[in-house]
């Protein structure tokens, strides 16, 4: 290496050529310089050009608050103060505050009912929809409606619908079946569901868009030989179509799942998580700790309640992918 | 390599509207008396139940929007018992200033939408025909984003705006706060990158004896190539801008840069009823139209990231 330190780079360069062979490294500089220019010609720059914006961008918006979430929780801080260390004393306040107990089962409650809805309805649907010889197009069009309406406005046209006087637009159709007016978001045990009810309006739509997807993927054949065999149409939906999209089906259970433990809208715009934190939410906790505190923001407990919110949806879908592991392998 | 073809196949977008009928009923099915009149009923039925669902919310809103306020107040449910009130529309305009937000709302949607498709573009050019060394060990780390859903990353990346590291200053109340973490959006590049790949590479190979660089290559071949995935992430970065609310509602603390669907709340109690209708309708108008002209890509999309997920 010192030797050849001095030798003309030109000289060598050219020397290298001419005698080089791959396995007979000449010295490291050179060698060096000689990758560089290959890496130059063959469009490294431009390689790298072309990485720029996603490493940037992700960098600074995607991996960077990851590490600085992990590094919130377990710190104190605010924007007076220098930030403090305190290990693991976030998440033993937070498990200790009252509400978190609350404020999980709420969430579980949620998602239980929203899969209740939400789950086997758009099946239904979309296996009438794919059935259909022709307008398939209009019933796509009619499922999915909603699913574009901005969620803001889908919470606040639903807040007027909920409305719990005698002349809301829900207790107007409840008394022309002769049902009495029904206290909806304002009363602790209806406003859950009333949630989800929106909550499920204004997302089964994807879900069904995704079955018809599915649907179409089915093998045909399979069902003629079915026919051949003597199946009815509950046979085939039994034998053949739900076993041919047991993977689609189970990757949206999960999804709808994770999904709605992150509710946050609906619990935030309804009812501000009342009556009596009859909705308060995880996210909606989350939320109050870092923004909606009047005694100054407590990002440390909000970050830790976000990495336990994290931990628990990966160990959660671990567990769920290995159980269903067996079902979902083709 | 052949599995490898048949999986990528299986995994290409399927249009919805365009097959033929599924398949689970046959046609001699559909012969028999019992499930033709038992199925076609059902059918009949399901399309009434979807107009009222799907529609109803939507028409009862443009009526609404429409009605004296009283009168949506007494007699919800009665079509214009008092006749329409066209004053509530440009109140809105007026009183709520509608206008306004529409357009920071077009002004976010159409930054977010940009550079989405910058970083999504370039990044899966890179990755996938460029592939420079350590694109795996980048492509494993874009996949381990898809596991932290965005919403937990609220709290750091909040901190990260209003007191940017290094910069210093604050991006808080500037678009920049929104446009750019829309861009880290790892789906999207999943998406492009598949597409990418199934782009056929005698056209790469040919492009480059022809000497054709790797910027000539991306903008002169691989984007003219990718119409549709373009236009798949487009339509969806413009969706999921307009619906976004909470992010915008941390960092747009003022209110005259706030999109509308962080206003539409603000407004609620202090607006009258059926003007506040009105400003809602305005609000649903550009995505429901949207919608409806670019329903097969928004469906085909959809159906899409089913299969993507899956």
């Amino acid at each position: 290496m010192s030797k050849i330190d001095f030798m003309p780079s030109e000289l060598d360069l050219s020397q290298q050529a001419a005698i080089a062979t791959p396995s007979a490294p000449r010295g490291a500089p050179p060698r060096y310089r000689r990758k560089a220019l290959t890496w130059l010609q063959s469009g490294g720059l431009s390689r790298l050009a072309f990485l720029i914006p996603l490493i940037a961008i992700f960098g600074a918006f995607s991996w960077y608050p990851i590490v600085k979430l992990v590094i919130t929780s377990l710190q104190q801080t605010n924007f007076a103060l220098p930030a403090k260390w305190v290990g693991l004393h976030n998440f033993s306040l937070v498990i200790h505050d009252p509400l978190f107990p609350i404020a999980v089962r709420n969430t579980a409650e949620f998602a239980g009912l929203a899969l209740l809805f939400g789950y086997p309805i758009p099946l239904v649907v979309a296996l009438l929809v794919s059935e259909l010889r022709r307008r398939r197009g209009l019933y796509a069009a009619l499922v999915y409606l909603p699913v574009v309406i901005p969620p803001v406005v889908a919470v606040l046209l639903w807040y007027t619908f909920y409305n719990a006087g005698p002349t809301g637009v829900f207790n107007t159709i409840l008394h022309w079946l002769g049902i009495g007016p029904q206290p909806w978001i304002q009363s602790q045990s209806q406003a859950m569901p009333s949630l989800v009810l929106e909550s499920t309006w204004a997302n089964a739509g994807g879900t069904v868009i995704i079955y018809l997807a599915a649907l179409t993927g089915v093998n045909t054949e399979l069902y003629e030989a079915a026919s051949v065999d003597g199946a009815g149409i509950w046979k085939k939906i039994w034998h053949v179509t739900l076993p041919q999209m047991r993977t689609v089906l189970l990757v949206t259970m999960i999804l709808q799942i994770i999904g709605t433990a992150q509710v946050f809208l609906e619990p935030y715009l309804f009812t501000q998580g009342g009556p009596n934190n009859a909705t308060i939410t995880v996210l909606l906790l989350i939320y109050n700790y870092a923004f909606g505190n009047s005694l100054g923001p407590q990002y440390g407990e909000a970050a830790a309640l976000s990495v336990m919110l994290v931990a628990f949806l990966a160990l959660f879908s671990l567990i769920y992918l290995r159980a269903t592991r067996s079902w979902s392998s083709e | 390599m052949s599995a490898i073809r048949m999986r990528r196949r299986r995994e290409r977008p399927k249009r919805v509207t365009e097959v033929p009928a599924g398949g689970l009923v046959l046609a001699s099915d559909w012969r028999r008396p019992s499930v033709k009149w038992g199925l076609g009923t059902t059918q009949a039925l399901l399309l009434v139940v979807l107009v009222i669902i799907g529609l109803g919310p939507i028409l009862w809103l443009i009526k609404a929007a429409i009605t004296p306020t009283q009168d949506t107040l007494i007699q919800p449910m009665s079509v214009f018992p008092h006749g329409t009130d066209l004053s509530n529309i440009s109140n809105a305009w007026t009183q709520v200033d509608i206008g306004l937000y529409l357009k920071n709302t077009i002004v976010l949607a159409l930054g977010s939408w940009a550079s989405q498709l910058i970083v999504s573009t370039t990044g899966a050019y890179a990755l996938s025909v460029l592939r420079p060394k350590w694109g795996s060990l980048i492509m494993a780390l874009l996949l381990t984003t898809l596991f932290v859903p965005p919403v937990v990353l609220l709290v750091p990346l909040y901190l990260e705006i209003v007191h940017p590291p290094i910069f210093g200053g604050t991006l808080e109340n500037n678009y920049l706060a929104i446009w750019l973490p829309a861009g880290a959006s790892a789906f999207n590049v999943v998406l492009m990158k598949r597409f990418f790949d199934n782009l056929p590479r005698e056209i790469f190979e040919a492009a480059r004896i022809d000497g054709c660089g790797p910027v000539r290559l991306f903008t002169s071949i691989v984007l003219p190539m990718s119409k549709p995935i373009l236009g798949v992430v487009s339509l969806f970065a413009v969706l999921a801008s307009w619906k976004d609310f909470l992010w915008p509602l941390l960092v747009l603390s003022n209110p005259g840069e706030q999109p509308i669907s962080v206003r539409l709340p603000t407004i609620q109690s202090e607006t009258d009823l059926g003007v506040f209708l009105a400003a809602m309708l305005i609000a649903c108008i550009v995505p429901i139209v949207g919608f409806l002209i670019f329903q097969r890509t928004i469906l085909r999309g959809t159906g899409l990231g089913g299969a993507l997920k899956g």
